[in-house]
């Protein structure tokens, strides 16, 4: 073709980017992301991008800013009730209307929360200590647990809230059943609160959404969008290249790679910021002799200096600065940043010290190294693979030599998952929802008993340790509780039966007439969204 | 294949074999005559010769994790700024040198693709030649299955295989596994083909006056489908093959995209660009430039050189 | 006539349950559906409830028949993803996919025979030769990257056309088209393209080795000796003798059309059955993966059993019975 049509093509598009920058009222928001929304009901699944999207439309009790702090949202307080440590109330926010025009009472707070309870829901499991949810008056409803559970509001961020009477009269008063012959009605339907209404949804192609004129929250968020539009695309390249085409305005998974090439574009915006992730290896270190190595009658990884040693072969910022392109935050604890029981001195790494790793190695009786094998997902967290490959260097050079193999995730988890597990070294990382140090606990290191250490596939089992993290649960007194969970970093920490890497940092990329932070869940909140320059 | 009324005149007389053509002066006087099949077989030359001593041309070795340094990651090529003759086409992210993997990759590369297309074509043209000629129940169970292996892409072959097999040997797969789930998956997802043109030709070839006459002489059907029909439906298959090796070395590609290739830690030409491949926005072109035009070179030179072999090798051309 | 399609029939469904077998065994080994279907928290216990109330710790054979009798009734269950009836989901994304495989089947039918056919008609003139040559190159390359290469080119550098989706559809009701609309056709070319490459190459090189061969027969040579034109040598006797294997080929090829889709969806995000099915793989989304191959086998049977019968009408020395000579 020729440049000056070339000219003219990019004179164009740089005109309608302009134009849609500077007309005031009807602003969409194109945004893009690897995966879809799985469905549209607030309670079928509880994954990524399905409650990213779906916060949109609907609303929960409280809810978490882009830093992770948690603040009210449906719900104007609450607290446990004086007296009884076994129950909570919550205060409603009046005059809040669903999509519909009804007016939120505490009858839809009462039918969302038994909704999700039930067997087909899948946010049960944030629910599991509740035992019943009433209704007080209009605006007040009380949650009774089945023993003290100090951190029950956590979970109702999580909970979204629909319209009763809506749900009744559609037959969709449960989430999708699977024996059901039917289409559940709110797997592409949806009556909110939330800051947008639901216009179209055609599932892999396109969701459109309209901004709620009769939002409660109007006056204290920017609500510029007028026309919220998301897209799936799932090839990273495909998605990159739509952002730079102009055919986006928003994208998150960005690749790392692309990053600096990105930032260097014009009319470009990037914003990064860590995630509530963070990525490490574990090992094995109950069993008495492993199957993938090649020492006979013994289990290396049960001997403590091995495992110091390997966490002291791995290079963390060189893993920082080249695989992840520096989109990564270094750590010596499988803990996020925002997590309650955090320290600076815990997520401090030991220093990258090869001598000192094949001294530990020697005394520990393996002079010469010896062979294993690690299993690792491909598709599931940024870079995964590449995090692998490095350690399998840097783990070569202490004498270790590992076999790497690397699967998809749905092969990958369930090797981890298994009882016994199938995998004897392995890659993991662990996101926390309710953001305090129980999580982890009670999957990571709890010895493997009934719905506790489902994760742990290390065969570490210590007796105290369990009955440390279980008192944790049912303890009120919140001081007391943080001294036992600082009791148990430490002690855990020393163990090393993770090999910590980093936290996962999550990137954001636009059009320079917008700045999204990045949302420590990675859930942009587009309410908060202002354009520039108008 | 396709034939006309007149075209079984021109058969040359069956007793002569295609290896007897093979040696024919007439062949190597074609190939000397064209200029672009000589640079085709040269270039094809260069590339297997130097996959073969990959060992001893390459200047480091891509496959030892452990000799890598994430700090030698990214490096352009030699003539760049930032450039390191250590690495002459520069190296990936992980610090792997570029060429050398080029080295090591088409080695592999050429390894499946051959092994994949020779098992292929063995079971297309032998169920091919046997269905075509010999008809009914044989043919229609054949074609039966033909049609549900068509119903299987590559990926769903490979996918299935590889399953079966890490269920029978256990999670820890080794190279060497997925190395043999490649070739039998080539093998068997492209076999089809074969089969289905040499089936088509043998049915309009048995009617035919010389497939007549030699079995009035009473010469046995091997003998007859073996040596006499398929010198005469030979020519469409080499079309396939020449075009298969190249699939065959993208389809490995393609599975790798898939998770079930050969692993980055051991790439293959395929996998090297599926991993450059995310590369192609970052400006680190190299990683995918280079083994993209090596795989390039080596698919053209190929089927150039399957083309002249055709034209040659087709008695109804001479 | 009427005993042979009959027959083909019967075979066909033979044909189909064979498939539906198959991809039943491989399913255990594609990974465990229940990862994907519940969050980090699910405890053991309850995957494994979920895995019996789905009814994948049966054996095969009984969820073998399960699936059977309800696809009898056209009922291929829900997804375990999207919580839909995958009949609907297929339903919506069929139009896509085979609207994608037209266009590029046409691409590669409607620029390789013309091309073939020259190159076959003067095989020596340098643009028979530049064809030849250029035409690999497109071939070189994996469907991914040369999706990939298009997108770069034409939607970053020029911005000339969609980089990904299916646009400007119009829903007929029973049918959702992009054929109607300008927007619609623009974000057709690039994907299909993509996927006509190989076939427009494969296509036009069997075309030519036909042609040249073709033309080098008696007969042929015959028609130019009686003062034919060269215009209907060629075109009447020579071209319709290519026309067999070119015939064969393009059915086969349309399966490999369909399946190739997989990775051209994937790169241009186009909602078709290909890229549901690779997601269904990702996510052992098991109801979606074996209504996908079953619906693929079926179009197979379909194709075959067509590419068959013009075998017939083309070449009557075919034997529809099909029994030896």
């Amino acid at each position: 073709m020729k440049p000056m049509k070339t000219l003219a093509v990019v004179g164009t598009l740089l005109a309608a980017t302009f134009l849609t920058t500077i007309s005031s009222e009807a602003r969409t928001l194109r945004w893009a992301r690897s995966g879809d929304a799985l469905t549209l009901d607030p309670h079928g699944q509880n994954e990524g991008p399905t409650t990213a999207l779906g916060q949109h439309i609907y609303e929960a009790l409280t809810e978490r800013d882009h830093t992770g702090k948690l603040g009210p949202s449906l719900a104007t307080s609450w607290g446990v009730v004086p007296g009884d440590p076994t129950t909570w109330e919550f205060k409603i926010r009046p005059d809040v209307r669903f999509h519909n025009g009804a007016t939120l009472t505490a009858d839809d707070v009462v039918f969302s929360y038994e909704r999700a309870m039930q067997p087909t829901s899948d946010f049960k499991g944030y629910l599991s200590s509740v035992e019943s949810v009433t209704k007080v008056d209009n605006l007040t409803v009380r949650i009774k647990t089945k023993g003290p559970n100090p951190l029950l509001v956590n979970s109702t961020t999580s909970i979204y809230i629909m319209n009763k009477a809506w749900a009744e009269a559609n037959n969709a008063t449960k989430a999708q059943d699977f024996k059901s012959k039917e289409e559940n009605f709110a797997v592409r339907n949806a009556m909110g609160t939330g800051p947008f209404t639901l216009v179209s949804r055609e599932a892999d192609v396109r969701t459109v959404m309209r901004r709620n004129e009769a939002y409660w929250a109007k006056s204290s968020v920017p609500l510029e969008v007028s026309e919220l539009v998301f897209v799936p695309i799932k090839a990273d390249a495909t998605r990159v290249a739509a952002l730079l085409s102009g055919e986006v305005d928003f994208v998150q998974d960005v690749p790392v790679q692309d990053i600096e090439r990105l930032k260097g574009a014009p009319n470009m915006r990037i914003t990064s910021g860590a995630e509530n992730r963070t990525i490490f290896f574990g090992m094995d270190v109950a069993s008495a002799d492993l199957k993938g190595d090649n020492v006979q009658g013994k289990n290396p990884f049960a001997d403590k200096r091995v495992r110091q040693a390997m966490n002291m072969a791995i290079n963390r910022t060189a893993i920082q600065r080249i695989v992840m392109r520096g989109e990564s935050v270094p750590t010596g604890v499988i803990m996020p940043p925002f997590v309650n029981g955090w320290t600076k001195e815990l997520d401090a790494a030991p220093p990258t010290d090869v001598a000192r790793a094949r001294a530990l190695l020697a005394e520990a009786g393996y002079p010469q190294g010896f062979s294993t094998t690690l299993h690792c997902p491909n598709d599931r967290y940024v870079n995964d693979e590449g995090i692998c490959q490095a350690a399998v260097g840097m783990f070569g050079q202490i004498g270790i030599r590992v076999n790497l193999v690397s699967q998809s995730k749905s092969i990958h988890f369930t090797l981890i998952q298994k009882n016994p597990p199938e995998t004897e070294f392995f890659l993991v990382g662990w996101g926390v929802p309710t953001y305090d140090s129980d999580y982890i606990f009670s999957f990571m290191y709890h010895s493997r008993q009934g719905s506790r250490g489902s994760w742990n596939a290390t065969g570490y089992a210590d007796k105290d340790v369990d009955a440390m993290i279980q008192s944790l649960s049912q303890e009120i007194d919140i001081p007391k509780r943080d001294a036992t969970i600082a009791k148990l970093w430490a002690k855990l920490k020393d163990e090393t039966i993770y090999l910590p890497i980093h936290h996962q940092a999550l990137s954001y990329a636009m059009k320079s007439n917008l700045d999204i932070p990045v949302d420590v869940a990675n859930s942009p909140k587009l309410k908060m969204v202002s354009f520039k320059g108008s | 294949m396709s034939s006309s009324p007149g075209a079984a005149a021109a058969k040359p007389e069956p007793s002569r074999s295609m290896l007897a053509r093979m040696r024919d002066s007439d062949i190597w006087h074609s190939f000397t005559r064209s200029w672009i099949t000589m640079i085709a077989a040269l270039i094809t030359f260069v590339l297997i010769f130097s996959a073969i001593f990959a060992h001893q041309i390459a200047p480091n070795d891509p496959f030892n994790l452990a000799s890598l340094s994430l700090l030698d990651g990214g490096k352009p090529p030699f003539w760049s700024p930032d450039g390191e003759w250590r690495f002459p086409l520069g190296t990936d992210q992980q610090g792997r040198c570029v060429l050398s993997s080029i080295l090591f990759g088409m080695r592999i590369s050429l390894i499946v693709g051959f092994l994949g297309v020779v098992l292929a074509a063995v079971i297309g043209i032998t169920l091919g030649l046997v269905s075509g000629y010999l008809g009914g129940t044989v043919d229609s169970v054949i074609m039966r299955i033909a049609d549900v292996q068509l119903t299987f892409p590559a990926i769903l072959i490979a996918l299935l295989i590889d399953g079966t097999m890490r269920a029978l040997v256990g999670t820890a797969r080794s190279e060497v596994l997925v190395f043999w789930v490649l070739v039998v998956s080539i093998g068997l997802s492209f076999w089809v083909q074969y089969a289905r043109t040499v089936r088509g030709s043998t049915m309009v070839e048995r009617n035919k006056e010389y497939v007549q006459a030699a079995r009035l002489i009473g010469l046995g059907r091997i003998t007859i489908l073996f040596r006499h029909v398929l010198p005469n439906v030979i020519g469409p298959v080499l079309v396939i093959v020449t075009i298969n090796m190249a699939l065959a070395i993208i389809t490995e590609a393609t599975l790798s995209f898939l998770g079930v290739g050969l692993p980055p830690t051991e790439p293959s030409l395929g996998t090297l660009i599926r991993i450059g491949n995310e590369f192609l926005f970052s400006g680190e072109w190299w990683v995918v430039i280079f083994p993209g035009l090596t795989l390039a070179a080596l698919v053209l030179a190929i089927n150039l050189l399957g083309d002249w072999l055709r034209d040659a090798l087709n008695p109804k051309l001479r | 006539m009427l005993a042979f399609i009959l027959r083909r029939i019967g075979q066909a469904i033979l044909v189909l349950l064979t498939v539906a077998l198959i991809s039943f065994s491989l399913f255990r080994f594609v990974g465990d559906p229940t990862q994907q279907m519940t969050s980090q928290d699910t405890t053991l216990e309850e995957r494994l409830q979920i895995r019996k109330n789905l009814g994948l710790d049966d054996p095969v054979v009984v969820q073998f028949a399960r699936f059977i009798g309800n696809a009898a009734r056209f009922d291929f269950g829900v997804s375990y993803q999207n919580r839909q009836p995958v009949a609907k989901l297929i339903g919506d994304r069929f139009p896509a996919t085979m609207e994608l495989a037209f266009a590029s089947a046409m691409f590669a039918l409607l620029v390789g025979i013309p091309m073939g056919v020259y190159a076959g008609l003067k095989p020596n003139s340098w643009l028979a030769r530049l064809f030849q040559t250029v035409s690999l190159v497109g071939i070189s390359l994996p469907t991914f990257l040369i999706g990939i290469l298009l997108i770069f080119i034409f939607s970053v550098s020029f911005g000339l056309l969609p980089s990904f989706g299916r646009q400007g559809v119009v829903n007929l009701g029973f049918w959702t088209t992009g054929f109607l609309t300008w927007e619609g056709i623009r974000s057709l070319i690039l994907p299909s393209i993509t996927l006509g490459l190989f076939q427009m190459t494969l296509i036009m090189r069997l075309v030519r080795s036909e042609m040249m061969e073709v033309l080098r027969t008696d007969y042929v040579k015959f028609a130019k000796a009686r003062g034919l034109t060269p215009r209907a040598v060629n075109y009447r006797h020579a071209l319709k003798n290519t026309l067999i294997p070119v015939i064969t080929i393009t059915g086969l090829q349309l399966g490999s059309i369909i399946a190739f889709a997989i990775i051209t969806e994937t790169v241009f995000q186009w909602p078709g059955m290909g890229l549901m099915f690779l997601q269904a793989v990702q996510t052992v989304d098991i109801p979606i993966m074996s209504a996908y191959l079953l619906l693929v086998a079926t179009l197979f049977v379909l194709i075959n059993l067509i590419v068959d019968l013009l075998y017939a009408l083309v070449d009557p020395r075919i034997r529809l019975s099909g029994k030896a000579a």
